[in-house]
């Protein structure tokens, strides 16, 4: 009898996509959003990613997250293969390597701001590290704010809740899919610059879709999509930089 | 956009047929329960006709006793030997009928042969008239000789030849069956009725412990019309001369009470239906109006008047109710007949055949229709006071104020109470009815303002868990809706627990009493047997006496008279000092001695001073005048009118009834029971208890009677669990983008479920503790008012109450499983991107 330990796939990426293609619907109505798209996303880094609106942004990041499925190819998130996980996996995956920044509607109205922060870990069953939520709540600046419900708070004050919310569990990997779409540029740089810390200071992965040169250049790391393929990629982009790769995609 | 308009339009369908639903159930209870009393009616006046068919004219005397309604059967009134020759005269060929409930026959198993309730008919073969056929044998002859109904024969498993032990006014008799009877049509039986035919004088002996007829039958040549004015001409108006067909019709009549009586109690709970259902629609078209604020502002903005406004919701309102009650009265008239044609299957009735009387379809129509417009009154109210700028703003739902809904609440609750007090004073029914409905509708009024602590306390228990706590707080967010639908279910669970607190109560003050002043340690009586009181052979008692143990033993004869004209019981006991003693009678004046002849001791509660003279009527008829020599206090264990022994010549048994057994202290009780029973083999539906044996059996009714509320009430709970899938379906869909949000951060599938679940047991365990609460007032508030008829002590049916506590709790759950399934399955992404 041979016992063989389970084969870990141990990479440097918090999460990937190898070949990934998805299609939506069958025979006439068929639409391929995604085309075997190959991409990974470094540990401790910020990736944007961009594109003309319809070209697959959202469908790659809830592919990589693990919230749609895909239609051929792998997707890993950390040592975790994503795809063919159970609902059960899925949830795990979830509670333990991923966290959310929606464009909004991202708060449960009926918690208060503290609540809010702490519900991933509360679902997960978790101990919260006080240090660490006070260096998250600090980092975000909500310390008067942290008694008031959603509705009582401002959308950019509602989105830091959000930041915070998907920082405090330390997740492998944060998606945020437009979170500053809502905002103005005050906001919204403010947001951008949360962000941009967590990074630099906490080593925290995030992958961030956007509109915006400036949003994106906050990012490491650029990652142009058109018609569900890569098409190119930029390091340390300004809004300059990335305003110019727009046009060239364009043109 | 269309997706989601596709989606709200479909959700906002499922409820309209939920809220349907609720109407359609009771549309069905209203017109199912005229169905089947129509037609249980019409084959009952079928019945009735037939058997008088062949005759004429029927003379009977008028009532011995008269009794109304409310207090029981009239005592008929005995036609002599000398009223038969009389009626000769004029028609020679009059017949001299005997026909007395209370004929019960032993059947080959040793049992007797009991019904549910239809009478064991004891009479005289008269021949082959008034539609009667003998099957096989000949005609009763001699004294033991006997004919049965063929039916009858078959349930006792007895066949020609046999002998056959028949139970009277008379104990245990045997006779030699020598016939079985059928009649016209080839009927085996009439309807539900069992037939024990003898001779005259046996039945006479058996049946009426009188010579006498019940009643003359006559045919002749002349018409009936002639026949009966010349009939009455010649007798007098101490009888009642009718053809055939009036007495089928008279007959057919008093029946006819007996239906009403059921059909209004079927109404009653279609009523108490309706009334849950009215919730349920009004809730449905509250989340409606809710859910469509920014259409109805826009139309505003184009400038839809208010009247507008509220005509469509009304017009929607009036649709729904009319297809509701179209299926009601559709389901009404099935579920009618299927309970027509197992009644008849049941009682061997002739079924008439189906119809849909006018006041099914007028009362489906009237009903459903009026019930869910005014249940969609107020939501089009609300619908027109939307303002046009609602359809430009981010409308959440507005918290308005409760402060005005509170205040409407109390005035109408203290209304409803005020009702219940006077109604119970006055002994109304209307006020008190009137009371209650209306101290539901203010609770409900009232229910918002407490559901929001109520809920916040409740959810406590489960805030154990992340999903418990979700959900905690999901069914505090809107305390109109919660509070609504938790009123559905209350209502149900206030009326169950009202009237098993009064239940409890009176069972309470009953056995407290018994035990604080029953002395005799045996008791002799009868088995509930539907219009026979069972009684043993007064031979007996000496017999009784030498048993080893018993130090004493007094028998009870019993039987109904009129005092004064009023109808009353008359009691014979073989020893009134000592019943006095064994159940602690009070002297109030005079002594309770042994009545002498003219002599009567009587309670302090039937009006009567010392040395009064009262006029007795007999169940026989005949009259005698008493003087009261004593009078004792009333309680629930002993009361009433106490006769000497010359009373018991005036009763139809002559026989008695009932005994106490007084055992001496070192006696074996179980060794005299036994004994007692061996005495009483020819009287088997006699029974020796023990006290407690006993008391069981005087409240096992009570037991029966909450059953059937309970079961009843049923409908009413199923009405309340639609409102509670339609709120959650409603959450759940309102809230998708919300569960999306949830899942998306790790609540897993089950944890989802639980969230919902715990949400809906919220709002139902709240609602039974609002039923539980108001039901305990109801209870209270009757007992308190009853106080002067012996209900001393209020009692809480804990542990009926802890009962429906957890039926809530289940229905909770049952009800939220379609809706945790949606819930469960919500697809994260498409709640995201849900518009
Ligand atoms: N559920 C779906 N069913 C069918 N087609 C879909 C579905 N979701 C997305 N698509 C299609 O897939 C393609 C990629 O969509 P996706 O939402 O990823 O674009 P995007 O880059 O995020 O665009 P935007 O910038 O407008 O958000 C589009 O053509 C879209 O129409
Ligand atoms: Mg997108």
């Amino acid at each position: 009898m041979t016992l063989t330990a389970p084969v870990i796939t141990r990479t440097a990426a918090a999460a990937r996509a190898a070949d990934v293609w998805k299609v939506y619907g069958s025979g006439e109505a068929q639409v391929v959003a995604l085309r075997d798209v190959s991409v990974e996303l470094e540990r401790g880094r910020f990736t944007a990613i961009m594109g003309p609106s319809g070209s697959g942004k959202s469908t790659l990041m809830h592919c990589l997250a693990g919230l749609d499925a895909v239609t051929r190819g792998d997707v890993f998130v950390g040592d975790t293969k994503v795809t063919g996980l159970s609902d059960a996996g899925l949830t795990k995956l979830r509670r333990e390597k991923v966290g959310f920044i929606f464009q909004q509607f991202n708060l449960l109205p009926t918690l208060t701001a503290e609540e809010n922060i702490l519900l991933p870990l509360a679902i997960a069953g978790r101990k919260p590290d006080r240090a660490w939520f006070q260096t998250v709540i600090d980092t975000v600046g909500l310390g008067d704010r942290l008694g008031h419900r959603p509705s009582q708070l401002s959308g950019g004050q509602q989105q830091r809740v959000a930041c915070a919310r998907a920082l405090v569990s330390r997740p492998e990997v944060i998606f945020a899919d437009e979170p500053t779409g809502n905002l103005d540029s005050r906001a919204g740089n403010e947001i951008l610059t949360f962000l941009r810390r967590s990074v630099i200071e906490y080593g925290q992965t995030i992958v961030m879709v956007t509109h915006d040169a400036n949003a994106a250049s906050y990012a490491d790391r650029v990652v142009f999509l058109a018609d569900g393929r890569i098409v190119s990629s930029l390091d340390d982009p300004t809004a300059d930089t990335v305003l110019d790769m727009l046009k060239a995609a364009a043109g | 956009m269309l997706r989601a308009t596709l989606k709200s339009l479909l959700a906002r369908k499922v409820r309209l047929v939920l809220s349907g639903l609720a109407v359609l159930l009771g549309v069905m209870f209203v017109s199912g329960s005229f169905v089947l009393t129509d037609a249980i009616g019409r084959s009952f006046d079928n019945m009735f006709s037939s058997a008088l068919a062949e005759t004429d004219v029927l003379v009977t005397a008028k009532p011995a006793i008269e009794v109304s309604e409310m207090e029981g059967e009239p005592v008929p009134g005995l036609l002599t030997a000398a009223d038969l020759r009389r009626v000769q005269e004029i028609a020679p060929s009059a017949i001299g009928e005997i026909s007395v409930d209370g004929a019960r026959v032993i059947g080959s198993d040793g049992k007797v042969v009991t019904t549910y309730g239809p009478p064991r008919m004891g009479g005289n073969w008269t021949g082959e008239v008034g539609g009667l056929r003998l099957h096989e044998g000949v005609a009763p002859q001699k004294a033991d000789e006997i004919v049965v109904n063929a039916a009858l024969a078959k349930k006792a498993g007895i066949k020609v030849g046999d002998q056959v032990g028949v139970l009277t006014t008379k104990p245990k008799q045997t006779f030699k069956l020598v016939g079985i009877f059928g009649y016209e049509g080839g009927l085996d039986s009439r309807g539900p009725v069992d037939e024990v035919r003898f001779t005259d004088a046996v039945a006479q002996e058996l049946m009426l412990g009188a010579e006498g007829y019940t009643s003359i039958t006559v045919n002749s040549d002349k018409s009936p019309a002639a026949l009966r004015d010349e009939l009455k001409a010649g007798l007098g108006d101490r009888y009642v001369v009718q053809t055939g067909e009036e007495a089928a019709a008279a007959m057919a009549n008093s029946f006819k009470a007996v239906l009403d009586v059921m059909n209004k109690i079927l109404l009653g709970f279609a009523g108490v239906a309706l009334f849950v259902g009215t919730f349920l629609i009004l809730n449905t078209f509250s989340i409606i109006v809710a859910q469509r604020t920014k259409e109805l502002a826009l139309a505003r903005a184009l400038g839809a008047g208010r009247g507008q406004m509220i005509g469509s919701v009304l017009v929607e309102a009036v649709v729904i109710g009319l297809v509701a009650s179209v299926l009601g009265l559709a389901a009404g008239v099935g579920v009618g007949a299927l309970l027509a044609a197992y009644f008849a299957n049941f009682t061997s009735l002739q079924l008439a055949g189906i119809a849909v009387p006018a006041a099914a379809v007028i009362s489906a129509f009237t009903v459903g229709i009026v019930i869910t417009v005014i249940a969609a009154l107020l939501p089009a109210v609300r619908a027109s006071r939307v303002p046009p700028v609602a359809a430009l703003q981010e409308v959440a739902t507005p918290d308005r104020p409760l402060t005005k809904l509170t205040a409407a609440g109390a005035i109408v609750t203290a209304a409803g109470g005020g009702a219940i007090a006077y109604g119970l004073r006055q002994q109304s029914l209307w006020f008190l009815m009137g009371g209650v409905l209306a101290a539901f509708v203010g609770v409900a009024l009232l229910s918002p303002f407490v559901a929001r602590p109520a809920v916040a306390m409740l959810g406590r228990l489960f805030s154990w868990s992340v999903p418990g706590k979700l959900g905690r707080l999901n069914s505090g967010r809107n305390p109109r809706r919660t509070a609504i639908t938790a009123a559905a279910l209350m209502v149900g669970i206030a009326l169950v627990t009202g009237v098993n607190t009064i239940m409890t109560s009176a069972e309470r003050s009953m056995r407290g009493d018994v035990a604080a002043t029953f002395k005799a340690d045996l008791v002799i009586s009868g088995q509930e047997s539907p219009g026979v009181q069972p009684t043993f052979d007064p031979v007996l008692l000496p017999r009784m006496q030498q048993v080893s143990g018993v130090d004493s033993v007094v028998a009870t004869y019993a039987d109904q008279i009129a005092v004064n004209g009023k109808p009353a019981y008359a009691q014979v006991q073989t020893d009134l000092p000592t019943v006095a003693r064994l159940v602690s009678a009070t002297t109030v004046a005079g002594t309770i001695a042994q009545p002498g002849p003219g002599e009567v001791v009587v309670d302090d509660n039937r009006g009567h001073a010392l040395g009064d003279t009262v006029t007795v009527r007999s169940a026989k008829g005949t009259e005698k005048t008493y003087r009261v020599i004593g009078i004792f206090a009333d309680t629930n264990l002993f009361g009433g009118y106490q006769f000497g022994a010359d009373a018991i010549e005036g009763m139809r048994g002559g026989q008695p009834t009932f005994a106490y057994v007084d055992l001496a202290d070192s006696a074996d009780p179980a060794a005299a029971r036994t004994a007692l029973e061996g005495l009483l083999a020819d009287s088997p539906e006699m029974r020796v208890q023990n006290q407690k044996e006993y008391i069981d059996n005087q409240t096992g009714e009570v037991a029966q009677f909450l059953l059937m509320v309970q079961v009843l009430l049923g409908l009413a709970m199923l009405i309340a669990v639609l409102g509670v899938v339609n709120t959650l379906a409603l959450s759940v869909l309102e809230r998708t983008r919300e569960i999306g949000l949830l899942r998306a951060i790790g609540l897993g599938r089950m944890a989802t479920m639980r969230m919902i679940t715990v949400e809906a047991v919220v709002i139902t365990v709240f609602g039974a503790l609002l039923g539980l609460a108001v039901g305990v007032g109801l209870g209270s508030a009757v007992v308190e008012g009853l106080a002067d008829e012996g209900l001393k002590e209020l009692v809480l049916p804990w542990q009926q109450m802890g009962l429906y506590l957890g039926v809530g709790a289940v229905v909770g759950v049952l009800a939220a499983i379609l809706p945790a399934i949606r819930a469960a399955r919500t697809n994260v992404l498409g709640a995201i991107a849900y518009e």
